[in-house]
């Protein structure tokens, strides 16, 4: 095995034993971005020189105890570009944010660096991680590594993708209805949305304030549960963040013939791709043999989920965005006067996507509307609340499949917004609930990768790991992509 | 055509508070700064910031609340309002919108009979824009506008009344009675002329026939008013202005505002085309703000004495009336009294000279209480030697001269000047003597009656004692030698 | 249509969009149709289920008061698209603003 082929646990342990460097590991993350980004497009930036001169003091100066000290010693990482970063740009992917340098660092990015992590860039993603796909950006295009002809899913599509492609062992994503899981499904890769409130949001982008968290995309459980343990905890610079720092840095084993799985019938439904839904069932299969008791529940709100989701997030959105009207940073379009100054630069500085939410939004919340819509959704919010509440009095978890249907086209749902706002329809609930999800690759249909999306009540994200390195060891995974077919 | 319309008044008071820090950030809440020196990420809504809640201001906020009479909710909420301008940093203010802090509260004005209290509607707290520069002065004529966000984030609490003031006048005493009680709780600079108190009117007139509700009739808003005379003058203004509409047949805009200091009129700012839609909804980003009942017992705990409480004590001791208001209005000046009379009980006397002689002096240099030139324990000693007659009246006013302008004690300027009153009888029997026998026909005239020839023997020995000889005590030596020789 | 060309026109002027009339056309459409999919809420009687403003239940945090550096002030100001004397400059403003 190549380093490229380690996991962040591994790569740490290789160089807290000192049998690699850090620099090394720094090259090899450095030599795959080289070689392959131009083809997959996952990084919007990438430091190169200043990650090798971190890894290069890291190596000269740090004793082995002190390397040992570190969890991540000399792992390099990169991360969603809507997280801010003092040492790189931050552009949210966003024209209007073009060459603004943050003055401070996000909590999460401070926390990897403390635990010896090495930042080699930032990752594409919709603008303000608002899409499904990575298409977006307004700098370019992320591709899947499994089929360059495909999305990578979103919004968290570069990090989803780098780490897919090898290019980095685990990357940071932002997930407000689905953006770190669906781009860990398309990807082949681990993705975990934490409770709401588990990891600081301070030095995230809000795109929308009550749905977003920040959470790892991995290659292995064990590396899911190590990054999310350095990550989360009570933030004091974030009043949501709460104190649970139970998650265990290690995959505790679980009794698999005592939990009780729910399979709710909303997400079993017509509509999901028959590949999917055979490759699911297969796991399901191999779940109850392993002792798993699968029992039918229903989460009756699930079909208004989307509707409520695209009331409260864009709600939410058009107000986060709103500071972005080109006075204090950012860009700004020249106007005779103040307001055409903040029209024309708003106008410029936003996408197409991006504005439609903004409009959406504004109107959620605009005088006599408010009721009947962001009041609407925040009160069906609570029953989906509720439906979970009380499933979780059933079962401990439930699993569904994390999307549909397998990784689209390029350019394929470009034209209608409401069928790419469906591809999350699996995967909001959690958000709404602030509930733990985790997308788990099961495999490939068709040479495209499969996710399982285990859920489970607040803080349970221990139990959730747990049963997912349970199947993670039962099943057999395929290869890693081989991009363009010329890869080794 | 009728004409009678009652005159509706309700205030808006934006206070500034008194913390270290500013409501959402741990940055300095300073007056005065470098531009944008009191800034950070949060305060100048950088991409990824989050607002974390200043407990101290919580508290500051509930002992206001604590103050008027507020019922204070023990679960409240943040909300966004939301709008474009270039001093709100994050194009919306955290404030609170239907759940605030305190609600239902009181001001009472007015004095004895004439009392009556002015209900206050709700008490929120939210954070304060920054300050824009205008080139060119005026926002008018400006080329463009400088942003200072220093001030982007210092907690403030906003006081609505309800509409129950009926004139101007009314409108001021509500004001200083606002800012008495604020100023014993010492929450605030409560400087007009900073910002750390700055005041909206809301105005209209009601025919007198109107039934409907106040909320219906054409409003008009002055905004950000800098002092209580121009609250007054503006409100004024107003209701001429609408009065003179209604009698032209012309109907009242509901609109926004300004005031012109120099004309002492107001000016429209914002029509009602541009009725702001402020698209309130709950902050995401902080938690609801619950508050338990040990900590507003405890906050019950750091309440001072209030001017009511203030001013019954000073009656009671025989004050009166007139004084009180004058002593309890400025905190310092109570503090002062207090001092002066725990060390010179005569609360008669110590009242007089300091609303008299000394108040004349401070305000004639425009000095402040805070900072008393002339120590409380340095006023009571004067009034001891005025007490055991050493000075008189009128030599003690110009020995509290001396000691305003050179810090010295009564004694030192009484050396000083060599100011001793002489009440030696003897040496002053001597005087008048001398007097009298130098001015036969004078002593003649007023053994004939006239009593203005005492007055200028009387004169006659002050001028030979320098003015130190003890008025009463020449009187009575004068007849009482003028006796002997008749 | 749950949405008029002469909404959007208003909305975009709240959200400080400017925004051309063949934009308006196509907006009004998408989110029309985004709208028309969301009355899918009025299924459900919500009147007496209460909001979710926070999806887990917080309480109640503050911090002291005490002071933490502020930015070098060059710093505050190294983004700015237009900087005079340490402060941002922002064009001529005509209307009176808000608050
Ligand atoms: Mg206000
Ligand atoms: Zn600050």
């Amino acid at each position: 095995m190549a380093i490229i082929d380690w996991d962040a646990y591994d790569t740490a342990q290789k160089v807290q034993s000192g049998e690699v460097s850090a620099l090394e590991c720094v090259d090899a993350a450095l030599e795959r971005i080289a070689s392959w980004d131009s083809v997959i497009g996952a990084f919007l930036h990438v430091d190169a020189e200043g990650a090798r001169e971190k890894a290069r003091i890291m190596d000269s100066t740090m004793t082995r105890e002190a390397k040992a000290a570190l969890p991540l010693a000399g792992v390099p990482v990169a991360i969603k570009d809507n997280m801010v970063t003092t040492d790189m740009p931050t552009t949210a992917a966003s024209q209007i944010l073009k060459g603004f340098r943050s003055p401070y660092n996000a909590t999460v990015v401070e926390r990897l660096v403390r635990a010896g992590a090495i930042l080699v860039g930032k990752t594409n993603l919709d603008e303000f991680a608002m899409g499904s796909s990575t298409e977006h950006s307004a700098y370019k295009v992320t591709r899947n590594p499994w089929d360059t002809e495909r999305v990578p899913g979103g919004s968290s599509g570069g990090s989803a993708a780098a780490v897919a492609a090898r290019m980095v062992p685990f990357a940071l994503g932002s997930d407000t209805g689905g953006s770190i899981r669906l781009p860990a499904s398309y990807c082949g890769v681990l993705g975990i949305k934490p409770t709401y409130g588990r990891v600081s949001r301070y030095g995230l982008i809000a795109y929308a304030s009550s749905l977003d968290q920040i959470g790892p995309l991995t290659r292995s459980v064990r590396d899911a549960a190590k990054i999310l343990h350095i990550i989360a905890g009570k933030d004091p610079r974030d009043a949501t963040s709460i104190d649970a720092s139970s998650v265990s840095s290690e995959v505790g084993p679980v009794q698999i013939q005592n939990v009780r799985i729910g399979l709710p019938e909303e997400y079993f439904g017509d509509g999901m791709d028959s590949r999917v839904r055979d490759k699911i069932d297969n796991v399901l299969e191999q779940l109850r043999s392993m002792g798993a008791r699968l029992v039918p529940i229903s989460l009756p709100h699930t079909r208004y989920a989307i509707a409520t989701y695209y009331l409260i997030a864009p709600a939410e959105a058009s107000s986060n965005l709103s500071r972005y009207d080109g006075v204090r940073y950012g860009q700004r379009v020249v106007g005779q006067d103040l307001v055409s100054m903040y029209e024309s630069t708003r106008a410029k500085g936003f996408g197409h996507e991006v504005k439609h939410r903004i409009l959406l939004g504004t109107h959620a919340l605009s005088a006599g509307y408010y009721d009947a819509y962001y009041l609407k959704a925040q009160k069906v919010r609570t029953l989906i609340r509720q439906d979970f509440e009380n499933a979780f009095k059933q079962v401990d978890l439930i699993v569904t499949p994390t999307v549909p249907d397998l990784p689209f086209k390029l350019g394929e749902r470009e034209q209608d917004p409401l069928q790419m706002y469906l591809t999350d329809i699996f995967t909001v609930t959690t958000n709404l609930a602030g509930i733990p999800g985790l997308s788990q690759p099961i495999g490939l249909a068709d040479g495209l990768p499969v996710g399982l999306q285990w859920m489970g009540p607040p803080l349970a994200e221990d139990l959730i790991l747990s049963a997912a390195g349970r199947l993670e060891s039962a099943l057999t995974l395929p290869q890693w992509p081989m991009l363009g077919g010329l890869d080794r | 055509m009728s004409a009678a319309y009652e005159v509706v008044i309700g205030l808006e008071v934006h206070v500034e508070l008194k913390t270290a820090t500013k409501l959402f950030c741990g940055c300095a809440n300073a007056f005065g700064q470098e531009p944008n020196t009191e800034t950070c990420p949060v305060c100048l809504g950088m991409p990824g910031v989050l607002p974390v809640l200043n407990g101290e201001a919580v508290s500051l906020a509930a002992r206001a609340a604590l103050a008027l009479h507020c019922e204070i909710h023990s679960y409240s909420k943040f909300d966004r309002k939301q709008y474009f301008y270039p001093d709100l940093p994050k194009a919306y203010q955290i404030s609170q919108y239907d759940q605030p802090l305190a609600e239902n509260g009181y001001v009472e004005i007015g004095f004895g009979e004439g009392k009556r209290k002015i209900g206050i509607e709700r008490i929120h707290l939210e954070e304060d824009a920054g300050k824009l520069n205008h080139i060119g002065n005026r926002l008018g004529d400006a080329t463009g506008s400088l942003v200072d966000l220093n001030r982007a984030g210092v907690p403030l609490i906003e006081i609505v009344s309800r509409p129950q003031m009926h004139s101007p006048e009314e409108a001021r005493q509500y004001l200083t009675e606002l800012k008495t009680i604020l100023s014993y709780l010492d929450i605030s600079d409560l400087r007009m002329e900073e910002g750390s108190m700055r005041c909206d009117a809301n105005i209209s007139l009601k025919p007198s026939d109107y039934t409907g509700s106040l909320f219906d009739l054409p409003r008009v808003e002055i905004k950000n008013v800098n002092s209580f005379r121009n609250v007054q003058r503006g409100i004024e203004y107003e209701i001429g202005r609408q009065k003179e509409r209604l009698a032209q047949g012309l109907a009242i805009v509901r609109e926004t505002r300004g005031f012109d200091d120099a004309s002492g009129t107001t000016y429209s700012q914002r029509s009602k085309e541009e009725a702001n839609d402020y698209r309130y909804f709950p902050e995401p980003d902080l938690p609801p703000l619950v508050l338990s009942e040990e900590w507003l017992a405890k906050q019950q705990h750091m309440m001072p004495e209030l001017p009511d409480s203030l001013r019954a004590g000073l009656l009671q001791r025989g004050v009166a009336e007139r004084d009180v208001q004058v002593l309890v209005q400025d905190p310092d000046l109570y503090r002062y009294w207090q001092q002066a009379v725990a060390e010179f009980s005569d609360v008669r006397q110590v009242t007089n000279w300091i609303l008299s002689d000394y108040s004349r002096l401070m305000n004639a240099h425009s000095l402040s209480f805070a900072a008393p030139t002339v120590t409380a324990k340095a006023l009571a000693s004067l009034l001891r030697l005025i007490e055991s007659g050493t000075l008189s009246g009128k030599m003690a006013k110009e020995v509290l001269e001396a000691m305003f302008e050179s810090g010295e004690t009564p004694q030192a300027v009484v050396k000083r000047l060599g100011l001793i009153q002489i009440t030696d009888q003897d040496a002053i029997r001597d005087i008048v003597s001398s007097v009298v026998m130098a001015n036969p026909a004078v002593v003649k005239d007023f053994l004939g009656g006239k009593d203005k020839a005492l007055a200028f023997l009387v004169g006659q020995v002050m001028k030979q004692t320098k003015g130190q000889a003890k008025p009463d005590l020449v009187n009575d030596l004068l007849r009482e030698v003028i006796a002997t020789y008749a | 249509m749950s949405l008029t060309n002469k909404e959007v026109q208003h909305v975009a002027r709240l959200a400080r969009l400017a925004i051309l009339p063949p934009e308006i056309a196509e907006a009004t459409g998408t989110l029309g149709r985004v709208l028309d999919y969301i009355n899918l809420l009025n299924e459900l009687d919500t009147e007496h289920v209460l909001p979710t403003t926070h999806v887990v239940p917080l309480l109640t945090t503050w911090r002291e008061d005490r002071v933490e550096p502020s930015l070098p002030p060059q710093v505050a100001v190294q983004n700015g698209p237009e900087v005079l004397s340490q402060m941002f400059v922002v064009p001529k403003i005509l209307d009176g603003g808000a608050g």
